[in-house]
């Protein structure tokens, strides 16, 4: 701290105050000396000469997947998980934007740098699971398969990323100091909004749309006609839970990043965030049981995959929907943040039962993920981690920035 | 911010774009093909396969495979086979009609499906299906995402996950002998008649009075002609076709129909949507300019 005060009173420095926070070099070394820097320092230690390996020789040597299941945990958790998780960025864009709810907006910066992060260990999961990764931008750039979901899903993703980049820019500049670039950024911010949540509803929903082509693989109480809306649904209560947690979390290990600013009453976004999502998952439990009528596979509620269809809909819909309503009645922002956490689960739950533990549910042998697979997916979430922290302890995230203190 | 007419102009201009790109998407996935029936199929008459595999070996040589493992032995019907990436069609053994019976074998490779899940599921037109029939694939465009495999109902698209540098690997009806005019290799091999290739649509008459001639030899139906929307080979059987490894659950839909609905949304969310967001935020806005107003009055 004293440090910092010198720093500024002497020469200015901008690598020392904004790449080593204030600190010189051997201090910010020494400072990164932590519990959690350990641990991810193992994971990265571990996981990244699995990730050689496996570009080295080949999927067969890394995952379990098979001909029979081409698609496992990178798929379901890495790239389906990530991007409903990663829907925070364009539902608090809206709220704030265009529905002009700016008491949002100390949550808004956070939501659209998770946004921009997940998004990009997408890509990351992404690159890992495809055969031949350099080829990625051929559906942009090469070849056009117009007929396929998964070439929407390629041309909205690719948008998307460079959509929240743009949202992300006027952050990264007020941390570059770079006035007129900020200036223009925050010029185009409505129009760049309005993109972001078309092309999110596009592509939350299509990747939904990618399971309608295995209506013998998938089983029938998660196939539906209706996939696309549940994902795009689920995608936004998946924003606002995951909003409510990193906020929580946010709060309690960056709490030097707060002191300085206005107040900021934390508690009453969440639970007006966790109203929002109670709202939703009444939505999404009743379409859900429309899809239920629509497919008319009551009697399979009483199968082992019934009943762990049941555990979607009640434990991580129904329950925290509930939760939620009485929480936000009591202004308990503590129970809000609990139930955002069960609901964060019941949405990744969702993803991988549509993709792997639904996904060939009459096949003999099921796919059960290789330790080397469980392995990367924890790295990238370290990676995403680390970012994460590296950014907000060094850009105006969580903080304003003193130069535009109250501007938007 | 303003939405003044230079950000209009912009964002319209966006949209434009990005709607012109997806437009086709929904017009090409629309509409049946033209050439559906003229296309090339094969017929695979399970009652005439006496099991000798020589497909197999024919196959294997045409496309520059490994020969089959276990040639000439018996052994190998113990186990149902499936496609691989070495071998892009087996023969396996099924129990006959009832005990005692002769034993049926059945060939097993790409359906050549008229509407086919994995060309219209390739976001990069690797696989493609010809308007000749069959369904081939373009291996320099492939990007390895096993879409493909995910779509097919019949497990046939295989990956080399082995291989640092994957493809994916499936029968495409010996799209190199066709171009020189000659039959797929396996249809050629076959001593029995089992295989018989042609026009899909030929095929299905001869399939059709060979049941009608010989009713009690042959079950009812002809597997291919309307299973996911029809495929390129067809089957006879003596013996319902769930006994013979067929998936029995599929639908007439066509494959390539089953994201219709979403793929013709796309253009409507992308037009419809943008106003839509923007009076919403025009609305807010002439709200919160007037709040002022109000309190100032107080």
């Amino acid at each position: 701290m004293n440090e910092r005060v010198d720093s500024s009173a002497g020469t200015f420095s901008w690598p020392r105050e904004n790449l080593l926070m204030g600190m010189t070099l051997r201090e910010y070394l020494r400072s990164l000396v932590t519990p959690f820097n350990a641990v991810a320092g193992l994971i990265l230690l571990a996981g990244l000469p699995v990730i050689v390996y496996r570009f080295a020789y080949g999927l067969g040597a890394v995952t379990n997947l098979s001909q029979v299941t081409p698609w496992g945990l990178w798929i379901g958790f890495d790239v389906l998980a990530g991007v409903a998780l990663a829907a925070g960025g364009y539902v608090l864009a809206s709220t704030v934007y265009l529905f002009g709810l700016k008491q949002y907006y100390p949550v808004l910066r956070p939501a659209i740098l998770t946004g921009f992060l997940g998004y990009f260990l997408v890509v990351v999961g992404l690159l890992l699971d495809l055969g031949r990764p350099w080829r990625l931008p051929y559906p942009v750039v090469y070849s056009y398969g117009v007929t396929s979901v998964l070439f929407e899903v390629a041309w909205c993703v690719l948008l998307y990323f460079t959509v929240l980049s743009l949202e992300f820019s006027p952050t990264v500049f007020e941390w570059l100091r770079w006035k007129k670039a900020r200036r223009r950024a925050a010029g185009i911010t409505i129009g760049v909004v309005v993109l972001g949540v078309v092309l999110s509803t596009l592509h939350q929903s299509s990747l939904g749309a990618l399971f309608l082509t295995a209506p013998t693989k998938l089983h029938p109480l998660w196939y539906s006609p209706f996939i696309p809306l549940y994902f795009f649904v689920s995608s936004i209560i998946a924003g606002l839970a995951m909003v409510i947690v990193e906020t929580a979390v946010s709060h309690r290990i960056f709490h030097d990043q707060l002191s300085g600013g206005k107040h900021v009453d934390i508690d009453a976004i969440t639970l007006g965030l966790g109203k929002a999502a109670s709202v939703v998952l009444f939505s999404y439990f009743f379409i859900k049981l429309l899809g239920l009528a629509d497919g008319g596979h009551w009697n399979l509620l009483n199968t082992p995959y019934g009943r762990w269809f049941l555990v979607e809909l009640l434990g991580f819909v129904l329950f925290p929907c509930l939760v939620f309503a009485h929480a936000v009645r009591e202004r308990d922002a503590t129970l809000v943040r609990a139930t955002a956490a069960v609901t964060v689960i019941g949405v990744v739950i969702n993803r991988l039962n549509v993709s792997v533990i639904a996904f060939n549910w009459n096949v003999a042998n099921p796919y059960i993920p290789s330790w080397m697979e469980v392995l990367t997916s924890v790295t990238i979430v370290t990676i995403g981690l680390i970012t994460f922290r590296w950014i907000v302890n060094r850009m105006p995230v969580l903080r304003e920035h003193p130069d535009y203190q109250g501007m938007h | 911010m303003r939405v003044n007419r230079r950000t209009f102009l912009k964002l319209a201009g966006a949209v434009g774009v990005t709607s012109l790109a997806n437009a086709p998407s929904a017009v090409e996935a629309i509409g049946p093909r033209p050439d559906a029936d003229e296309g090339l199929g094969m017929l695979v008459d399970t009652t005439l396969c006496r099991g000798c595999r020589g497909c197999e070996a024919a196959c294997s040589e045409s496309n520059g495979l490994p020969a089959p493992a276990m040639s000439g032995e018996d052994a190998v019907f113990e186990k149902e086979r499936t496609t691989s990436p070495e071998a892009y069609c087996v023969v396996n053994r099924y129990p006959g009609a009832d005990n005692g019976a002769d034993p049926i074998f059945v060939k097993k490779q790409c359906m050549q499906c008229v509407e086919p899940g994995c060309a219209s599921a390739c976001p990069v037109k690797a696989l493609e299906k010809t308007a000749q029939g069959p369904i081939i694939y373009n291996e320099d465009r492939c990007i390895g995402c096993r879409y493909c495999m995910v779509s097919c109902p019949f497990g046939i698209p295989r990956f080399e996950y082995a291989k640092a540098l994957p493809y994916v690997r499936k029968c495409t009806f010996c799209v190199h002998r066709l171009k020189e005019g000659q039959a797929p290799a396996c249809a050629s091999a076959c001593p029995s008649g089992a295989l018989q290739f042609g026009k899909r649509k030929d095929l299905l008459e001869v399939a059709k009075t060979r049941v009608y001639q010989n009713p009690d030899q042959y079950v009812h139906r002809i597997y291919g002609e309307h299973e996911a929307g029809g495929t390129g080979v067809l089957y006879l059987s003596a013996v319902p076709f769930e006994q013979l490894g067929f998936p029995a659950d599929l639908s007439t839909t066509p494959y390539s129909q089953l994201t219709q609905i979403s793929l013709a949304a796309v253009p409507f969310i992308l037009t419809l949507a943008p106003p839509f967001l923007l009076a919403i935020h025009a609305f807010g806005k002439a709200r919160e300019d007037t709040a002022p107003t109000e309190s100032d009055e107080r």
